[in-house]
């Protein structure tokens, strides 16, 4: 799927940047790839439901990507461009937008592809009968319909930015679901799409195996076939990837640089490295008193030593984070407050805002309450332990006593999370493609339910926000989120910690990996091997 | 005794009608809800769109209501829909991978009792030589080593480095065009690891078990009678003592079931494959309350039939154990 989903992240998949890949040299570097061959990709957990918007999880999506396609997509430079649709148009006012599709694309049953087809898909997801968790994309459409065959439609109340990415959600057959219930339909477990790849088997719990589409729209892709098999433990997969049972993998920061340093695997194995599409973040709850002058905030960014951290989580593996966007997006604003690491001034600002060390006990009070406060974060993701463990030891020694409490997932997200019931918390974020940032900075957004955990309140961010869902000229709501990044850095709901890199290595024998702002995975279906390196 | 076991049997029902209820009131108290799963933390999620699902899922309806439809399902063998994206039946998902557990099981509980019982035997009667030492401290090792640790680094060895075995997984990406013999192999190959690291662990504390209760029967009188009566020592050991000193080990065995069932969670994630124990662990952490309650009656089932079997077993080795 490639619309902008931006869920809490534990595992960053394939997210990248324009780095100079890590890559040696290939011996036959100029041979073109032929037809033929296998990927088998590795996957943390296997595929829930195959009909995308049913599925929330990456595994889905990372086959369902394969299978179907959407009327848009993001390429390499993450600009929208056409997928299904041919061209699209959108109206000056940015109310409406006019897609025309590609003539004589077939579903993989061999009926072709119509504007009917879409008009059913969003008919489907709208349908409040349909379990979907997208359907809150499509909230600000009007009206939406197949004006001709290949003439796709659709009509907003009011102008609305982020929506023509929106149109990244997979097209569904509508001759295969229509009148049908969708969550009985066999397609959730053999999809029929549009796409470079049909869908061939599913051994639950174990692999999903594609073939290639001879008919595919763009031509057919050079591999016979993906397999995405489920590997569970992260250590299991690095060593099948060892012995090459695996052509595609993610890997974690200490299997990248420690254990992938090997001839074994560099030999056989091109390591890539990009920023990934999320950020870590310190926030701060601004309701506890605690927070609410802005020197004491200020301090703590000051006294957290974010080099220092990247270095010792993510073995250099990421770069610092000044605000909600990575730094190789067009939407980034680096001339923002930075907040280098400087204890000294730290204490600056902490005297100044009246606390001081009376007890002698090493930690700053004020009106004889000390500056102490806990730290929440969950269990299962060390990088955020280790981070929360380093803070400490920094805001120790400018006279702050955090103590870090570390939750099961669920528990710290119902029980502590939503009901704002926390001091500070270690959290990431992932960064969607489209810079609009309501959901999480928007005032309106502080109700339990709401992902303003942090309870952020500026009416110039709220009036900024609004306004960039509204502009659809590129260059004015760049300076708009610009803007926004400022106001950020200068109110500090949050210390911005780290975008770390995504880590995947791919078999040599496949070309065609080109690392672009998009990731690696963006034109997976067209690697390919070379006759001679085939190796399935 | 067809009387108690009927009693038993019939004793069983409002067992497992107490385990159902139990555990699905303290499932349902952890927090978190299978949608949030799905929405949790997700910008794009509208207050409807949660409820929405909820209602999908029965999740708006009071709790004593949910548990008395669950339970009507049940008495026809339905344990319903999964909460999880896929929604397939719960038995279906069950289905299709309880074999492979209970065949890794029972093989590694069969290679379990070949291997502890000569093994606690030659302790028992070895004591005090090299050979028991080293075969103690052999054991206790292997008792001690975390079964992860173990399966890692026996797929390092055999998987990576010689080569012999696969890495992980059940069949090899080949596997459909292979003829049933070869079949066989790939499988057997698939499953040497996984059979031994869930039985290297059992082998160690069951020979112990075996070794102390041999070495208290070996203290009995009529142990002593039957030397006193000049019966060669081998026949003693094998017909008087052994049998005796294998009464306690049934119960353990039995008791074992859950054990073996919760082990599987981790050597099956390790070696990636598709059984329940994997299934499990997803669905606890998906909070998938059907497939887990499917999975905890299967459990606790086999947990019963399990002890029952302990107590049949009880009676076939000491005639003296009646039951009314």
């Amino acid at each position: 799927m490639r619309t902008t989903i931006f869920f809490l992240c534990f595992v960053m998949f394939f997210a990248c940047k324009a780095d100079k890949p890590v890559s040696v040299s290939n011996k036959s570097g100029n041979l073109k790839p032929d037809y033929g061959d296998m990927l088998i990709e590795g996957s943390i957990g296997d595929a829930s439901n195959l009909i995308p918007f049913l599925a929330s999880d990456s595994a889905s999506h990372q086959v369902a990507d394969l299978v179907y396609n959407g009327l848009v997509k993001y390429d390499e430079n993450l600009r929208i461009v056409g997928d299904l649709a041919e061209s699209f148009t959108v109206s000056k006012d940015g109310m409406k937008i006019v897609f025309k599709l590609r003539k004589g694309v077939k579903w993989h049953d061999g009926k072709e592809l119509t504007a009917d087809d879409c008009e059913f898909t969003y008919k489907l997801i709208t349908n409040p009968e349909t379990p979907t968790p997208y359907s809150g994309d499509f909230v600000m459409v009007k009206n939406a319909y197949a004006k001709d065959k290949y003439t796709f439609v659709v009509e907003y109340k009011e102008p609305f930015a982020p929506a023509i990415s929106s149109w990244g959600v997979s097209i569904v057959p509508k001759h295969l679901l229509e009148g049908q219930d969708v969550t009985k339909s066999p397609l959730q477990r053999s999809p029929i799409g549009t796409g470079p790849f049909i869908f061939k088997s599913w051994q639950q719990g174990e692999k999903i195996e594609l073939k290639y589409n001879d008919e595919y729209f763009e031509g057919r892709p050079y591999l016979n076939g993906v397999v995405f098999r489920v590997i569970p433990d992260m250590a299991t997969m690095f060593l099948e990837l060892k012995s090459e049972n695996v052509d595609f993998s993610a890997l974690t920061p200490v299997q990248y640089e420690r254990q992938a340093n090997t001839k074994k695997i560099t030999e056989k194995f091109n390591k890539y490295k990009y920023l990934a599409f999320a950020y870590t973040y310190f926030g701060f709850n601004l309701k506890k008193d605690l927070f609410k002058d802005v020197r004491v905030r200020k301090a703590i960014a000051y006294a957290i030593d974010k080099k220092e951290i990247i270095k010792g989580v993510l073995l250099g593996l990421g770069e610092e984070a000044t605000g909600p966007y990575k730094p190789d997006m067009e939407w980034y604003n680096g001339n923002v407050e930075r907040y280098e690491f400087n204890p000294e001034y730290a204490k600056k600002l902490l005297a100044e805002a009246g606390y001081e060390d009376r007890d002698g006990d090493g930690v700053l009070e004020k009106n004889g309450k000390p500056l102490r406060f806990t730290v929440l974060t969950n269990q299962g993701n060390d990088a955020r332990i280790k981070t929360a463990e380093i803070i400490q030891r920094r805001l120790k020694n400018v006279g702050i006593d955090m103590k870090i409490l570390v939750l099961e997932w669920a528990a710290f997200i119902k029980e502590f999370v939503s009901k704002r019931r926390f001091d500070a918390l270690i959290l990431g974020w992932t960064i969607p493609q489209d810079p609009d940032l309501f959901d999480i900075w928007h005032s309106s957004k502080m109700d339990a339910r709401g992902l303003n955990h942090y309870s952020y309140s500026n009416p110039e961010v709220d009036r900024l926000l609004e306004l960039g869902r509204k502009t659809v000229d590129k260059e004015k709501r760049r300076k708009i989120y610009f803007k926004v990044q400022e106001i950020l850095a200068d109110d500090v709901p949050c210390v911005f910690l780290y975008v770390p890199y995504a880590l995947p290595v791919v078999h040599k024998r496949f070309r065609g990996v080109s690392p672009m702002p998009a990731g690696i995975a963006y034109n997976k279906y067209k690697w390919g091997v070379p006759r001679i390196e085939q190796k399935y | 005794m067809f009387y108690y076991l009927s009693r038993r049997i019939i004793a069983m029902i409002p067992v497992l009608f107490g385990i159902t209820l139990i555990s699905f009131f303290i499932i349902n108290l952890a927090p978190g809800e299978p949608t949030d799963m799905q929405v949790e933390l997700n910008p794009r999620i509208t207050p409807e769109i949660i409820e929405k699902l909820r209602k999908h899922y029965d999740l708006d309806k009071p709790i004593h209501v949910r548990y008395i439809k669950w339970l009507k399902n049940l008495a026809t063998l339905d344990f319903g829909k999964s909460l999880t994206p896929d929604g397939r039946n719960v038995m279906d998902k069950i289905k299709e991978r309880i074999p492979l557990t209970i065949t890794i099981n029972l093989i590694s509980m069969f290679i379990i009792i070949i291997f502890s019982i000569p093994l606690g035997v030659f302790v028992s009667t070895h004591r005090g030589t090299i050979r028991e030492r080293l075969t103690t401290m052999l054991s206790f090792f292997f008792y001690s080593i975390p079964s992860f640790w173990l399966a890692i680094v026996l797929i390092m060895v055999f998987g990576v480095y010689l080569g012999w075995l696969p890495v992980s997984g059940l069949k090899s990406l080949h596997y459909g065009s292979l003829s049933s013999v070869q079949k066989f192999f790939d499988l057997a190959k698939h499953l040497l690891l996984p059979i031994l690291v869930a039985s290297v662990g059992g082998i160690a504390a069951f020979s112990r078990y075996v070794s102390s209760n041999f070495d208290d029967v070996i203290k009995q009188e009529y142990i002593l009678l039957a030397r006193a009566k000049g019966i060669p020592e081998r026949v003693i050991l094998k017909k008087h003592a052994l049998k005796n000193a294998l009464i306690p080990v049934i119960t353990i065995l039995g008791l074992s079931v859950p054990g073996l069932i919760s082990g599987s969670v981790i050597f099956e994630s390790i070696f990636a494959l598709p059984g329940m124990g994997q299934l499990l662990y997803q669905s606890v952490m998906a909070r998938d309350y059907p497939t887990i309650m499917g999975m905890l009656v299967i459990t606790s089932f086999l947990t019963l039939i399990g002890n029952l079997l302990a107590d049949i077993g009880y009676m076939i080795a000491d005639p003296r154990i009646k039951y009314r």
